[in-house]
């Protein structure tokens, strides 16, 4: 047991610290997507090499050598002086190591740089009404027509689609074949004609997902990522990857954090919260499993580093015990502040801009979407614990 | 940047973990359940240096880490073994080498096996009934409950304060007292002007002495609800109905997959906690309050879903689940339940 990162990162961590003291104060708060200030403090990012870290600078990037514990580090001085640490979104943190992975210099070339530096802004076309966990029955079909797929069908779930440049879409395109292998990953611009986006309104009152429903939408052929068919293969490479940056125990501390302050400055018939022991031994019970969620992190992190450790079931745990965990621990602020904790948008009684409420709701949408609690535990149960699979059965067969 | 066990420490864990698959399986337990002792399975262990484990080398020990004491616990845990492993091997040296005197010969008779100090810290951390243990001179008066275990020759006692006395077994009154877990044993210790040796009387004694028990207890539940989860997933991938294994319906693996997701994150949570009682002062405390507390509530959880799993099988005698279930149970309580071990929490931060 070692959990010293060494004199050179030690050294590391000071100069982001130092960035931070001194740039701090730039970094935009709730900035609109493609702000001239969202995207200025991201080009400042880049160029010290605080995001899109490890991404050529052929594509834009700083162009670093992979350094898991640097990339750490950052994210843990960013947490902790809760300044913006870049632009995330889906074509960000989804599509760019996508096309890294598996596509062509041309696709490169052109997408990465505007994607990471939030001029072009990408929204996925993966889930459909019919297709939710079992994503790969997805109907939206693409025919090729000459140099061009012509797509018809329909998305939903997709987030930001009225703000998207362009979409990363999964499409079935060999529709005899087997339904994994029947699926193309096509990337093509939202002002091509036959794209209509309708607003999807969630429990939070905001409107950031939507409908997205295609006819004869025509797309240049090229414009797929990976072979014919092998869209499965490809979106699957990063859908691993969305489940790791749910729930980070970092950012779950910082509330944790905030949660305590609140307890300490609020108060019922002129009782301090934090004082009540019913209240204070709720904050306890989260205190201890924040620490187990950052301690199991520790141990991944550790495990991607020195060879032959294995985390593989602590891996697959994080994604269900980290929106759990999040969601009580912002329902709990809620339920310090009793009716106070109802005051919502322009209520004069709201707390935190009336984030205890929007996260609580947010992390419930998490708690579902990027594979839900429940397909969680089938990859738990079935890939960790070695477990039989559920039956399947054919249609017609009962 | 390493946070995990050395390969030392996973030869250490391998090589007590098969003695206690050879020498202690469930008939063992059952035995000592049954009112044998444990003399023999202790020898064998203080053979393989386990009682040893934490003691200085110039007293005859091995001096290892706390961390390596929990890979021991948690493998004890495992088992359910039956073994004086909390007081003779953990807190009574670790309360004999923070005193700052020199028991180097007690210390020696420890690491060979072939003395058993017994712990009663139950009275400084939360009385029960009329029991407390108070000092006059150089001897006790009062009553101390559940102090583990029933064969010690000698008793690490923590007076109301938070003062540590040993007192030999002979000096006290001895009265067993039956608990659900019939792994361990536990004992009622009356004092009547008893002779005690002080040890410290300073509270910082007593509460590194504690910290250290309390991880050793969660790293034992993480043993025991280790085990509970890997019988639990055995039987749902073997016992078959409506003709299919049970674990292939959602609802059963369902719970194996809230076990595993509960309790892995607890392994990195004992490590850290055990590490940070050697190495990291300032945290030490804190987390080991709040391992104790998290691995109580998620053995609770264990414990429970991996009986309910193995169906009214696992409410039997017959496939002796539920000594692991106790043993969860006991581990809960002892040393401070979750509810008052939170408190300390808090008030560590200056939150209460």
């Amino acid at each position: 047991m070692d959990l010293s990162f060494g004199p050179e990162y030690e050294a590391f961590r000071a100069e982001v610290r130092e960035f931070l003291n001194d740039h701090g104060d730039k970094a935009p708060r709730n900035a609109a997507l493609k702000s001239d200030e969202l995207i200025s403090w991201q080009k400042r990012l880049i160029e010290h090499g605080y995001t899109a870290r490890t991404i050529p600078e052929a594509y834009g990037g700083f162009g670093a050598e992979p350094d898991i514990i640097k990339s750490r580090i950052i994210a843990e001085e960013f947490a902790d002086a809760r300044v913006n640490s870049g632009m995330g979104g889906q074509g960000i943190s989804m599509l760019v190591p996508t096309l890294l992975e598996v596509g062509t210099e041309a696709q490169k070339l052109e997408f990465i740089k505007p994607t990471i530096h939030g001029e072009m802004v990408w929204c996925q076309g993966y889930s459909e009404p019919g297709a939710g966990s079992d994503l790969a029955s997805l109907k939206t079909r693409a025919e090729l027509d000459g140099d061009e797929w012509v797509v018809n069908g329909q998305k939903i779930w997709t987030s930001t689609a009225h703000l998207a440049d362009w979409i990363f879409c999964l499409v079935r395109t060999e529709p005899d074949a087997p339904k994994h292998k029947g699926i193309s990953f096509l990337l093509f611009s939202m002002d091509t004609p036959g794209i209509e986006v309708r607003p999807l309104v969630d429990m939070t009152g905001v409107a950031n997902f939507n409908e997205t429903f295609f006819t004869d939408v025509r797309v240049p052929k090229q414009q797929i990522v990976g072979n014919r068919g092998d869209g499965w293969l490809v979106a699957n490479a990063i859908l691993g990857h969305e489940r790791d940056s749910l729930g980070d125990p970092n950012v779950t501390l910082t509330r944790l954090n905030a949660l305590t302050e609140l307890m300490k400055t609020e108060t019922v018939n002129g009782e301090r919260m934090i004082d009540n022991p019913v209240y204070r031994d709720r904050l306890m019970q989260i205190q201890g499993r924040v620490m187990a969620m950052r301690f199991n992190e520790l141990r991944i992190l550790s495990s991607r580093i020195n060879e032959g450790q294995d985390a593989k079931l602590a891996r697959m745990v994080t994604k269900l015990q980290g929106t759990e965990l999040r969601h009580d621990l912002e329902g709990l602020a809620i339920d310090i502040m009793g009716e106070v904790g109802l005051s919502y948008e322009d209520n004069p009684y709201t707390r935190g801009a009336g984030s205890w409420q929007s996260q609580y709701m947010f992390f419930l949408g998490l708690i579902i979407g990027g594979g839900t609690s429940q397909i969680q535990k089938n990859i738990i149960s079935e890939r960790g614990l070695d477990m039989p699979k559920e039956p399947k059965f054919e249609m017609g067969a009962l | 940047m390493q946070f995990g066990l050395s390969e030392e420490q996973v030869l250490l864990q391998d090589n007590v973990a098969r003695f206690l698959t050879d020498n202690v399986p469930l008939d063992a337990v059952r035995a000592y359940a049954d009112g044998g002792d444990d003399a023999t399975i202790w020898q064998g262990l203080s053979e393989l240096g386990v009682a040893a484990l934490l003691i200085p080398e110039e007293a005859g020990g091995i001096g290892l880490t706390p961390l390596d004491a929990a890979i021991v616990a948690e493998c004890l845990g495992y088992n359910t073994a039956p073994a004086p492993y909390l007081g003779s091997a953990v807190m009574a040296p670790t309360a004999l080498a923070a005193s700052g005197g020199d028991h180097t010969e007690l210390l020696g008779e420890l690491a060979a096996g072939s003395k058993r100090i017994g712990i009663a810290f139950g009275e400084a951390i939360g009385r029960r009934n009329d029991a407390g243990v108070t000092v006059a001179g150089a001897s006790l008066d009062g009553k101390a409950l559940f102090a583990f275990d029933d064969a010690a020759d000698a008793y690490l006692v923590a007076s109301n304060d938070k003062a540590l006395y040993l007192v030999d077994a002979d000096a006290a009154g001895i009265k067993p007292l039956t608990t659900i877990d019939k792994s361990r044993r536990t004992v009622e210790l009356t004092f009547d002007g008893s002779s005690a040796t002080q040890i410290s009387d300073d509270p910082e004694v007593f509460n590194t002495t504690l910290d250290i028990g309390r991880v050793m207890l969660a790293a034992d539940t993480l043993g025991a609800a280790q085990n509970m989860i890997d019988k639990a997933v055995d039987y749902a991938k073997e016992r078959e109905q409506f003709n299919r294994p049970i674990g292939s319906f959602q609802a059963v693996k369902h719970m194996c997959a809230e076990m595993a997701a509960g309790l892995e994150p607890c392994r990195a949570m004992v490590w850290f906690a055990a590490h940070a009682l050697a190495e990291l002062p300032d945290e030490a405390r804190l987390t080991a309050c709040h391992t104790k507390a998290h691995l109580a509530e998620v053995g609770k959880f264990v414990a429970k879903t991996a009986t309910e799993v193995h169906g009214g099988m696992g409410f039997t005698d017959l496939l002796g689940l539920h000594y692991w279930f106790k043993r969860c149970g006991a581990n809960r309580q002892w040393l401070g339940a979750p509810e008052l071990v939170r408190d300390e929490a808090a008030a560590l931060q200056g939150l209460a």
